[in-house]
């Protein structure tokens, strides 16, 4: 409870601090402390629940906080952290109205906390929506460039559309069950609403998560959007929703007959689509969209096997995933060219920097010794787990896929590493910012060599 | 614990050298590999036959642990690296390249990587091992090395992940099934259990990350074009080392995990390499680059050695475990004198060489030896190896063993013919006019002399009384 009250008032903290104070770099130290804080009591959170041992129920069993959950949401504040003190001097090159951006973030964050700890789905929605809106704006913050306009509106479009498919769903469910809350749904006697239910949720959740056929606004809107922002939508928003879409289909177990044969339709669709146009990309934060649409596509197992497993997946998953591209995002952000000739020769230039992101890019394609590779590993265990039939060959496929994405990331060392050229920064990569880039790159090896680290209370 | 340190030297002191000035990083290659090769000389022949073993709690949450275990084949790899680096530091220290300290530092790595695939016991760690030597590699052969050096090496690196790629479902599957362990005897016992036709495209599974990187035909076509771009200490380490990666994961691995599968795909993969042999051994013959020559030959031996796997009789394993050391000696010295060679005539074509014999007598002799030595003469050590895989093929139980050993016998007087065709070309004869002005008349330094020595000591003895090296496995 006491992280959703301080992230909400920080919110609002933030816009009167944005009128008061004029400086900008101001407004972002105090963002950077708010956010230091709001991770203190997130883990203030988590050892009240640690030590109370079994889950609490909130707002009469509307939200219930588990272990988990609760170290879920600190995670994902502590990768906001990560993300705001590597791209304060991004966000600030935005637009003016620095202090109401890191408003929306924190109002964002509310929105990650609902979804990661709902039991009533009407949380569940709240949370959606409180997440989703900030976005809108956000993409469409840098008012002079017509392409963010154009990912603010397509976006927010998109967004009221499956939104409406959220609540028809949701709908559809309560008609089929006659409850709003998860654990008191009983589907061992199924009907047509609440199997009609499940799918427009699946593909309310595939929109939001980007998952194929759903998938067509995630180029456009992370391309438009100011990079400074792409990174943060395509990682801990992305992250937290998935949480929220592993936590529900778990309650959905019972039907699992029906949807995981959809799921695996989609998984394929999402993992061909964005593997293989990655490849075709010139833009590196275009390649890095379609590339996060791929991530989805393994993320996807996750919901695919929906069981405890699964669970600790998704949370090492959107640990390896979001901090290899929130340093890819960062350090996109001070590039001119934007495209993988702008990366023609980093590393002779900052080859600490070029070291650092061929760190992140090794742990995308899933290399041991980083912390993608066992986030992969634990994919295709859940999928193995569900010893369905045609599971081997979905994994034989995904690895397949694997494989063509090493091209796409490998490009990128390719440039850095053995091309020549002088790739032109906006503005200079500060010490302190290669220090946040250490400290992320000393992150995913730990992963990748001990994940237990992550799990060290179950 | 002296497991632990085959891994660590090389590991600490490849860490070492990215930081350390260009000058003393040589010393430190040359003081860390002459210390793991005695580490891996105490091994192999203080402790015998005896297994060290060494366990370290890892991830205990999933089931696995680091887990070293060496005894028979393993000991006898390590001991091939631990020499196959010392002889590499040693006679290239004279060798001028940009970036030396990272190309070393990488080197060593790399090395690390192998002893760990050599040790591993246990079947996670064992992959963890097989990419961390891999990615190294890639660096190495993408940074230094001929010009579309970088293209090559993505091919290789594409293949080698894919492979490895097949084999991370294939673990997975086998760590459920043995009720979430990776440890060795576990992941045993539950393959073991297997029905027999899950057994057999298991067999596929695993085998396709062997068979990339050994390379089988039809899997071999990165191997000649990253053997020609990079450079000779990546090549040795390739195809004296990291193939043979390939080979010691089928004896350890995948013979004992899937006997049925084994069985049932065995005359696949026998005609495989069959075709794998005379294929190679052809191409080799019409080769113009003294680099490809070997490449191809390369594919050939390993192509024999694949064969004598899965014929299934215990001379055919035997002569194959010290067919492997024996190659990797042996290949190791016939790169470093290709290097000799090319720097000598500034060319890789062969017709465009010529008088070695006169310009460099002491080189001649050792490209001679090394050619023999390559095509399995008796006196030589290959001879031994090659003789007790085509005992094993004589004994094995297949129908048609004899026609096997006609065919891979061809392999023999094939690779006689094209290793002396390239001896014939590049030894004898004038010294071409076009190339007159600037050959250089000097033999081969001293550090050369020293690291081919090595190599010739080894050939030799090796040859005459085997007992030296095979009582490590035996």
């Amino acid at each position: 409870m006491k992280p959703l009250i301080a992230a909400a008032v920080f919110g609002v903290l933030m816009m009167f601090a944005s009128l008061n104070v004029k400086e900008k770099r101001n407004l972002s130290n105090f963002a950077n402390i708010l956010f230091l804080i709001l991770l203190g009591i997130n883990i203030w959170e988590f050892v009240e629940v640690y030590k109370h041992g079994a889950s609490i129920e909130a707002f009469k069993g509307m939200i219930i906080y588990s272990p988990l959950s609760v170290w879920f949401n600190t995670l994902i504040v502590a990768l906001s952290l990560f993300y705001s003190l590597y791209n304060a001097r991004g966000i600030e090159r935005v637009g003016v109205h620095v202090g109401e951006y890191y408003s929306l973030i924190f109002f964002m964050l509310v929105g990650a906390h609902l979804l990661s700890v709902y039991n009533h789905v009407l949380i569940l929605f709240l949370g959606i929506e409180i997440i989703s809106i900030p976005q809108y704006i956000l993409a469409g913050a840098d008012k002079r460039n017509l392409k963010s306009s154009e990912a603010s509106l397509k976006y927010f479009l998109m967004g009221a559309f499956s939104t409406g498919i959220t609540l028809m769903g949701l709908t559809l469910l309560f008609g089929g069950t006659g409850t709003f809350e998860l654990n008191a749904m009983d589907f061992s006697e199924w009907n047509y609403m609440m199997l009609t239910g499940v799918i427009f949720l699946l593909i309310s959740f595939g929109f939001k998560v980007s998952a194929a056929p759903m998938h067509i606004w995630t180029p456009d809107v992370y391309d438009g959007a100011p990079t400074a922002f792409a990174g943060f939508m395509a990682t801990v928003v992305k992250a937290s929703i998935f949480m929220a879409f592993v936590n529900i289909f778990i309650h959905f177990y019972e039907l699992k007959d029906v949807w995981q044969a959809l799921i695996a339709i989609v998984i394929v669709l999402t993992l061909l689509i964005g593997n293989i146009t990655a490849v075709y990309q010139q833009s590196v934060k275009r390649m890095l969209a379609y590339s996060s649409i791929a991530q989805s596509g393994f993320m996807l197992f996750a919901v695919y096997a929906s069981d405890a497993i699964a669970v600790k997946g998704i949370v090492l998953y959107a640990i390896a995933y979001t901090l290899a591209t929130l340093m890819l995002f960062g350090v996109l952000s001070h590039m001119k060219d934007q495209t993988y000739d702008g990366f023609n020769g980093l590393s002779k230039k900052e080859p600490f920097v070029a070291f650092a992101l061929t760190i992140a890019l090794l742990s995308l394609t899933g290399i041991p010794l980083t912390a993608g590779f066992f986030a992969k590993f634990y994919m295709l265990q859940a999928a193995f787990n569900t010893g369905i039939d045609y599971t081997l060959y979905l994994v034989l496929f995904a690895l397949l896929m694997s494989t063509v994405s090493v091209y796409y990331y490998f490009r990128l060392i390719w440039a850095m590493y053995f091309k020549i050229g002088n790739p032109i920064l906006n503005f200079e990569i500060s010490k302190a910012q290669k220090a946040i880039l250490a400290l992320g790159l000393v992150l995913i090896i730990v992963v990748g060599i001990y994940p237990d680290v992550l799990f060290f209370f179950l | 614990m002296i497991l632990l340190f085959l891994i660590l030297i090389p590991l600490v002191s490849g860490l070492l050298s990215f930081v350390i000035q260009s000058e003393q990083v040589k010393s430190l290659a040359i003081v860390s590999s002459l210390a793991t090769m005695v580490v891996s000389i105490i091994l192999a022949f203080v402790f015998q036959n005896e297994t060290a073993f060494l366990e370290i709690p890892w991830l205990q949450g999933m089931g696995a642990s680091f887990a070293l275990k060496a005894g028979g084949i393993s000991i006898f790899m390590a001991l091939l690296t631990g020499i196959v680096y010392f002889i590499l530091f040693i006679s290239r220290l004279q060798v001028k390249l940009p970036n030396l300290n990272r190309y070393i530092g990488l080197l060593l790595l790399t090395q690390a990587g192998l002893m760990g695939v050599f040790l591993a016991h246990d079947f996670l760690l064992f992959y963890f091992f097989w990419e961390l030597a891999l990615i190294p590699m890639y660096f190495l052969a993408s940074q230094w090395g001929d010009e579309n050096r970088v293209k090559v090496t993505f091919k290789f690196f594409v293949y080698t992940f894919l492979g490895s790629l097949f084999m991370l479902a294939g673990l997975i599957y086998l760590y459920l099934q043995a009720n979430q362990s990776f440890q060795y005897e576990h992941i045993l016992a539950a393959a073991n259990q297997l029905d027999a036709s899950t057994q057999q495209w298991m067999f596929w599974l695993v085998f396709i990350a062997f068979a990339i990187k050994m390379p089988l035909f039809p899997f071999h076509t990165w191997q000649p074009d990253a053997y020609e771009t990079t450079e000779t200490s990546s090549t040795i380490v390739l195809s004296a080392l990291m193939v043979k990666m390939g080979l010691f994961a089928v004896i350890k691995w995948l013979l004992p995990l899937f006997p049925e599968g084994t069985a049932y795909w065995s005359s696949t993969v026998i005609v495989l390499s069959l075709i794998g042999i005379i294929y190679a051994s052809l191409i080799a013959f019409v080769q113009k680059d003294i680099k490809r020559v070997i490449a191809y030959s390369s594919i050939a031996h390993i192509a024999l050695m694949n064969l004598g796997l899965f014929m299934n009789t215990e001379s055919a394993i035997d002569g194959v475990m010290y067919q492997m050391f024996n190659h990797g000696i042996t290949v190791t010295g016939l790169w470093l004198l290709m290097s000799i060679i090319e720097n000598k005539y500034k060319t890789r074509n062969m017709s465009q060489m010529g008088g070695m014999a006169k310009l460099a007598p002491t080189a001649s002799i050792f490209l001679v030896i090394l050619a023999f030595s390559n095509v399995g003469l008796p006196l030589t050590h290959s001879f031994i190896g090659e003789f007790m895989i085509f005992n094993g093929i004589m004994q094995s139980a297949f129908d048609n063993h004899i026609l096997f050993m006609v065919l891979a016998g061809s392999g023999i007087i094939l690779s006689a013919m094209y290793m002396l065709r390239l001896v014939q070309k590049v030894a004898y004869g004038k010294v071409p006019k076009q190339v007159e002005s600037y050959v250089e008349a000097k033999d081969i330094s001293t550090p050369e002399w020293i690291g081919l020595g090595l190599v010739l000591l080894i050939v030799i003895v090796g040859g005459i009384y085997p007992n030296v090296f095979m009582q490590v496995f035996l």
